[in-house]
């Protein structure tokens, strides 16, 4: 555990500092094509009771069969993670009552996780890196769907969830900001995204966590903590520490204590309220499920998964930077996303990778942030931006017209060099023609060109003039030396 | 171990089964008597023995990763007491 506060992310209270202490359940939908014990699609969205067979409706005689995929899937999840894999692991009962789980129990993993600790670094916008422990990562089914809106005395139960596979992954309690909370959500998703073993779409709930808030002195022993469920979004869950760390200050502030319990974050409010008290404490009274053998493979079958996995963020940032002599910060950017990495390397490949990835960075996602649209549907290509950046470095067009350019192959697409002609965007460096240009520009101007000798600024004045009388094309590098030779300064 | 009458109700509520307040009695004196019977197990060392779970040595069946069933929402809802368009209908509950 990691006990060392950090000072920066202190919190003021009315009697002094305190530190927030976070530690996370996400709970990850496995990409597969059928359910975990059941063959049943996994797919989302389908008419109520569409993807159900009789073993996830738990009609009586049924019987669970694993499915190998999600093994593999938990697997490589795990390797992922940099966590050990346990060759050897168990699935238990979880009892409790509830209509969307028609079993009475879940079948999850209690004492023996398929995968065991683990660690994820993170890096903060701030450039500081954090290192996260995983303590575990299990198997675990998806309950069903209850709708309460269809009737005034009456809920509706969907069981197409029931039976899914997730992944819990558990983290140790090693974060101390919302920041922090959020950087490590962002990433844990980005690796399941790399791997293919979570889409991690959080709008259709593949990806949601559980965060467990406490707050205490530092130095001081952990405190109570509270667990605010099933949050959906990157931003509620900083939003959801950020009001809960504060609720408990206050609280202990006042003399008051904390209560061990579980609570909703209501993103309307942005605050975090108590869910209606059990009438007991949960009581899930596990128990190895004895319809499953325990899931056992050979460390040849984990070595054989580990060979195919693909470049991780971590790796590929690693290699941007030491191939492509990125920053820090701008590899963290290009690697967030595998879509977008594999568009930044088509762009920089075989050129000016830094231009590259100002112009992946600053312009292509300015504009796709800017019209709420992702890499892949991206109206230029990685081959037209790389085409644009080529018309640059030769010469053939400005800084200035690029962006120009970038504007019109957006909206009308094409070949950038086809586009550039048609448009008349070539830049001016012949040296003779912007010559003649700077001498009549001087010529007609004798009382600036002379004023210019002593106040230098006025050069800028010439190289507008030029620029203007060059409808734009001038290379403007060349402009400024030839008038300051012209000039004679 | 010995169960007594708060432990019974609390079973029975986790359990979603009514137990009226004359059959606690009756019920905690069977359940001990259960409890007693299989107690006679703590008797045999199993120190050196290794969890058995399963009958035959075997491995776990794994499944293959393709879809081979659902597509019956008729009949999976078919015996339940309260149904409409294929959704199980349920007295509300809300947390």
């Amino acid at each position: 555990m990691n006990v060392h506060a950090r000072p920066s992310k202190l919190l003021k209270g009315a009697t002094g500092d305190w530190e927030v202490v976070v530690g996370m359940e996400i709970h990850a939908q496995v990409v597969s094509q059928a359910k975990l014990f059941s063959g049943a699609s996994a797919a989302f969205g389908a008419p109520p009771n569409a993807h159900v067979s009789l073993v996830d409706a738990a009609m009586p005689g049924m019987l669970p069969v694993i499915n190998e995929e999600c093994v593999r899937q938990a697997i490589r999840s795990g390797l992922g993670l940099k966590a050990r894999i346990n060759l050897r692991s168990v699935f238990d009962r979880k009892n409790y009552f509830y209509p969307d789980l028609p079993q009475g129990y879940q079948i999850s993993q209690y004492k023996s996780p398929i995968v065991g600790e683990g660690e994820v670094v993170v890096q903060l916008e701030s450039g500081e890196v954090v290192r996260v422990g995983i303590e575990r990562l299990h198997l675990e089914q998806d309950a069903g769907k209850s709708v309460h809106d269809q009737h005034p005395s009456m809920s509706y139960v969907d069981l197409n969830r029931s039976g899914v596979a997730l992944m819990e992954i558990v983290s140790k309690p090693d974060l101390r900001s919302s920041d922090e909370a959020k950087a490590f959500v962002a990433k844990v998703r980005s690796i399941l995204r790399y791997l293919g073993t979570c889409d991690g779409n959080m709008e259709e709930g593949s990806l949601r966590a559980d965060v467990n808030v406490s707050v205490r002195r530092p130095g001081e022993d952990l405190g109570t903590r509270c667990e605010i469920k099933n949050v959906n979004s990157i931003r509620f869950i900083g939003q959801a520490i950020d009001y809960e760390a504060r609720r408990q200050i206050e609280v202990i502030e006042d003399g008051g204590t904390i209560d061990q319990e579980t609570r909703l974050f209501d993103p309307g409010r942005g605050e975090t309220r108590s869910m209606r008290s059990k009438e007991e404490a949960h009581d899930y009274r596990y128990f190895p499920d004895p319809d499953l053998l325990p899931l056992e493979f050979t460390q040849a079958y984990v070595d054989e998964l580990a060979a195919q996995l693909p470049e991780l963020p971590d790796e590929k940032k690693a290699r941007f930077v030491s191939v492509f002599g990125l920053s820090d910060y701008d590899a963290d950017v290009l690697v967030a996303e595998r879509g977008i990495a594999d568009y930044y390397e088509a762009v920089a490949t075989g050129r000016d990778p830094k231009l590259a990835a100002n112009w992946v960075i600053n312009d292509l996602f300015g504009r796709l942030n800017k019209e709420g649209k992702d890499v892949a549907s991206a109206p230029i290509g990685p081959s037209q931006l790389g085409t644009i950046i080529d018309l640059i470095t030769e010469g053939t067009i400005s800084g200035k017209m690029a962006k120009d350019l970038f504007e019109i192959v957006w909206a009308e697409g094409g070949d950038p060099r086809t586009v550039a002609e048609d448009h008349g965007m070539k830049q001016v460096t012949d040296v003779g023609a912007i010559e003649r240009v700077v001498a009549e520009i001087v010529a007609a101007n004798p009382d600036k060109a002379e004023q210019a000798k002593s106040n230098p600024k006025l050069v800028g004045w010439f190289v507008g003039q030029v620029m203007k009388a060059s409808g734009g094309k001038a290379n403007p590098q060349a402009v400024n030396e030839l008038l300051k030779s012209k000039l004679g300064m | 171990m010995s169960v007594d009458a708060a432990t019974v109700r609390r079973i029975a509520r986790l359990a979603r089964i009514a137990v009226a307040d004359d059959e606690i009695e009756h019920l905690a004196g069977e359940l001990n008597n259960i409890l007693a019977f299989v107690e006679q197990l703590s008797e045999v060392d199993v120190a050196s023995v290794e969890a058995m779970t399963s009958v035959t040595p075997m491995a776990i069946r794994m499944r293959a990763d393709v879809v081979t069933d659902g597509g019956i929402p008729g009949a999976v809802t078919q015996n339940a007491p309260v149904r409409e368009d294929h959704y199980f209908v349920v007295p509300k509950v809300v947390e």
